[in-house]
């Protein structure tokens, strides 16, 4: 009963504002009648003002996204699902107001923030990390008419679309690549926090390397944050120093000390040959010094095309809710970036591409049995 | 007496000052960026206070700031510096979750009351650390405390993933753990308010009789005034600090088992040490380490926090805007002296025309 009230009157409140944006609202809600009546009024109104824009087709559809901890502005993962989002939108030529993202300071702001993208009234609302499984599902417990999606985890309730990554796939050809461009016979491996998703990039990195060539050590170490800098650029540091030449780091912001300590080495030894492989975004322009550029290729991991995909399936086709989809190479999920590979490196790396693409090479998803 | 009247009322006015000031100025840097700060003022309180549900969640931030800001301002009390709230939290936090999954079975008011005690105990415990050494050894509580923060952080990742569970989260406890109460839920339309509000204002009491009217608690206010006259007057410095240190992380592991099991009921990997604890510094400087003023100083922040979300949305603010008005209110309790300057000469000013006539 209080719940009812409580939407009644976030409505009521959030009418104004949706007013104020001139553009009409769709919450697929039709069990509560007062809400719905406050929504007709805005839509009415919210079609009248919007005529005078373009002739653009007005699709009633809004997506939201809550940001884990990192923020929006991440430079990796939630940045590029907030790019993602806009370019969804500039796609279907819709205006501003038809994508929002919520941020996340704390972990206790994931179910406020989930809540209140509910209570604005969003088509989609968007988890992006497996941080944020436990939230997504209390909260679309709560609201079973809304649709909810989660990233990088797979959630079992039917209003939620979990959108998974064969990150596996792509670290598998980044070890190809490491393998194949090492000198010393040592590469590094810098993970985020120990947790399924990076085990996925552990363990297609090590067996891409393997693949090439299994007398290659492969030095793994955790941050056990995505946030701190410092951390990255002392294991960095501690790897170079033990000989190994291409460290490929699978940890959000913390990758950022690990390319500041490349920099640094190379500054202060031009002749010295080291490469970092970046993650989930193309990460060439971090990798500019002086001399060139030291990010030997980055492996790409599509959470902005992700989202792309699943909004518009939903607008077709209807909402796939409960389902798991997994982006692989296959699908165009993932991929990995020509960088500064050598000609030599590049094509083995097609090559193991290729392979996994016709099934010759099944790259295992975790280094531990489930 | 009557100058004791007026310095309440000036050490009143100091942090209401504060606060004006500080929305005073948040308003400014809006308007200097292009921003509508009544706008995003309105939106924020609309946010909070028109709806059950965000001022249920406020109030639920407000509670473990509570405890968080007590705490540090025990340790203060006695003339130290904890910064390690946040591990002592980190540390209740999963112990009390460690008991609530271990015996799930236990009635719920014994199950509640032993998880909450081996919170506080952890807590106890981890800031005794830092006490023991101090006391001890002259080791700074400062630079002790801020280790053992990262101590705490990894360990009890180390825990979650090697010993609790084998993923990022644990299972969620029981409901004869849980804090929740259904009619708190109900009335604040779903929120994850808990009975762990209610503790609080408990605490808040027990906080002002043991400061005030038991020796124990003048003895680490003693302490903190003059450590040297203390000593001198036959108090031992060695257990003051030890207790002080280990009130604080207590009340810290408080807010930690109730931060678990009221309002997420399981503990995960995290990335970074739990900004209630370093709010709770925030929030005592502004209560100037009085249990009622840190009382409401923590809804206030609670407001803030849970109003800082709407802010984007309904206002087309930054939300980080809402932390600029939270800094620039501790900058401006810190800055007491100033204020106290221009109410000392506008005071003067009214006292020489009153005096004329």
């Amino acid at each position: 009963m209080t719940m009812l009230k409580l939407r009644t009157l976030l409505a009521l409140g959030t009418s104004a504002f949706v007013l104020a944006a001139c553009q009409g609202q769709d919450a697929g809600d039709t069990t509560d009648t007062i809400q719905d009546d406050t929504e007709d009024t805005t839509e009415d109104t919210g079609e009248e003002t919007a005529d005078n824009g373009e002739d653009t087709e007005d699709i009633d559809f809004r997506i939201a996204m809550i940001t884990d901890e990192g923020g929006v502005d991440d430079r990796s993962f939630n940045q590029s699902a907030w790019e993602g989002m806009n370019e969804w939108a500039d796609n279907l030529g819709l205006s501003d107001d038809h994508f929002a993202y919520y941020q996340s300071n704390d972990s206790s702001d994931f179910v406020p923030n989930l809540n209140q993208a509910n209570a604005d009234g969003y088509d989609i609302i968007y988890g992006i990390g497996f941080m944020l499984l436990d939230a997504v599902n209390d909260v679309a417990d709560q609201n079973p008419d809304q649709n909810f999606g989660i990233v990088d985890d797979i959630s079992d309730r039917d209003n939620v679309v979990s959108l998974t990554f064969r990150d596996h796939e792509a670290a598998f050809l980044a070890g190809v690549a490491a393998a194949q461009t090492t000198e010393t016979g040592r590469v590094g491996f810098i993970g985020g926090i120990a947790s399924p998703v990076i085990d996925r990039f552990e363990t297609g990195f090590t067996e891409g390397v393997a693949y090439v060539d299994e007398s290659i050590e492969v030095d793994v170490q955790y941050a056990e944050s995505f946030s701190d800098a410092g951390v990255g650029q002392q294991i960095a540091a501690g790897m170079f120093a033990s000989g190994a030449d291409v460290v490929y780091h699978a940890a959000g912001a913390v990758g950022n000390g690990v390319f500041t300590e490349a920099r640094n080495r190379l500054e202060s030894d031009p002749d010295s040959e080291i490469w970092v492989i970046g993650v989930d975004r193309d990460q060439e322009e971090e990798g500019n010094w002086d001399g060139g550029n030291f990010t030997l290729t980055s492996t790409l991991k599509g959470v902005g095309s992700a989202i792309e995909m699943s909004a518009n399936q939903t607008i077709e086709e209807g909402f796939p809710g409960g389902e798991t989809i997994a982006y692989g190479l296959e699908e165009e999920g993932v991929d990995v970036t020509r960088g500064n590979m050598s000609d030599d490196a590049w094509a083995a790396v097609e090559e193991a591409r290729q392979a996994i693409l016709d099934g010759e090479i099944e790259v295992t998803e975790f280094s531990y049995s489930e | 007496m009557l100058t004791q009247n007026n310095n309440r009322l000036n050490n009143l006015m100091v942090p209401i000052l504060s606060i004006i000031l500080g929305f005073v100025f948040g308003a400014l840097l809006m308007l200097l960026f292009g921003y509508n700060p009544i706008t995003a003022y309105q939106a924020m309180l609309d946010g909070v206070f028109t709806s059950p549900y965000f001022f249920g969640e406020a109030l639920r931030q407000a509670t473990v700031l509570t405890f968080t800001g007590l705490g540090f301002a025990i340790a203060f009390k006695a003339g130290f510096f904890n910064i390690g709230i946040a591990g002592q939290l980190l540390v209740g936090w999963v112990s009390a979750i460690w008991v609530a999954l271990a015996f799930p079975d236990l009635p719920r008011i014994v199950l509640v009351t032993l998880s909450l005690v081996v919170g506080i105990v952890a807590g106890a415990v981890w800031a005794g650390i830092a006490g023991a050494l101090r006391a001890y050894f002259g080791t700074s509580e400062v630079i002790v405390t801020i280790m053992l923060n990262y101590t705490a952080l990894h360990f009890t990742n180390y825990l979650i993933r090697n010993v609790l569970s084998t993923g990022n989260t644990t299972e969620r406890v029981g409901e004869n753990a849980s804090l929740r109460i259904d009619w708190l839920t109900n009335l604040t339309a779903g929120s994850r308010l808990n009975v762990g509000f209610f503790i609080a204002i408990i605490v808040v009491a027990l906080y002002w009789v043991f400061m005030t009217q038991t020796t124990a608690g003048f003895e680490v206010r003693a302490v903190g005034l003059n450590p040297h006259a203390s000593s001198y007057a036959g108090m031992s410095a060695a257990k003051n600090i030890i207790l002080s240190m280990v009130l604080s992380g207590a009340l810290a592991g408080l807010g930690g088992a109730i931060h678990g099991l009221g309002t997420f009921g399981n503990i995960f990997t995290q990335s970074g040490l739990p900004n209630v604890g370093f709010n709770g510094i925030a929030v005592a400087l502004l209560g100037l380490g009085n249990p009622i003023g840190i009382f409401f100083s923590s809804i206030l922040f609670g407001v803030l926090d849970v109003g800082a979300g709407f802010l984007p949305n309904r206002a087309g603010v930054p939300d980080e805007m809402a932390s600029i008005v939270i800094a620039a209110i501790i900058f401006f309790v810190g800055a007491n002296y100033l204020i106290r300057l221009i109410m000392g000469k506008l005071k003067s000013n009214k006292q020489a025309t009153e005096g004329g006539e």
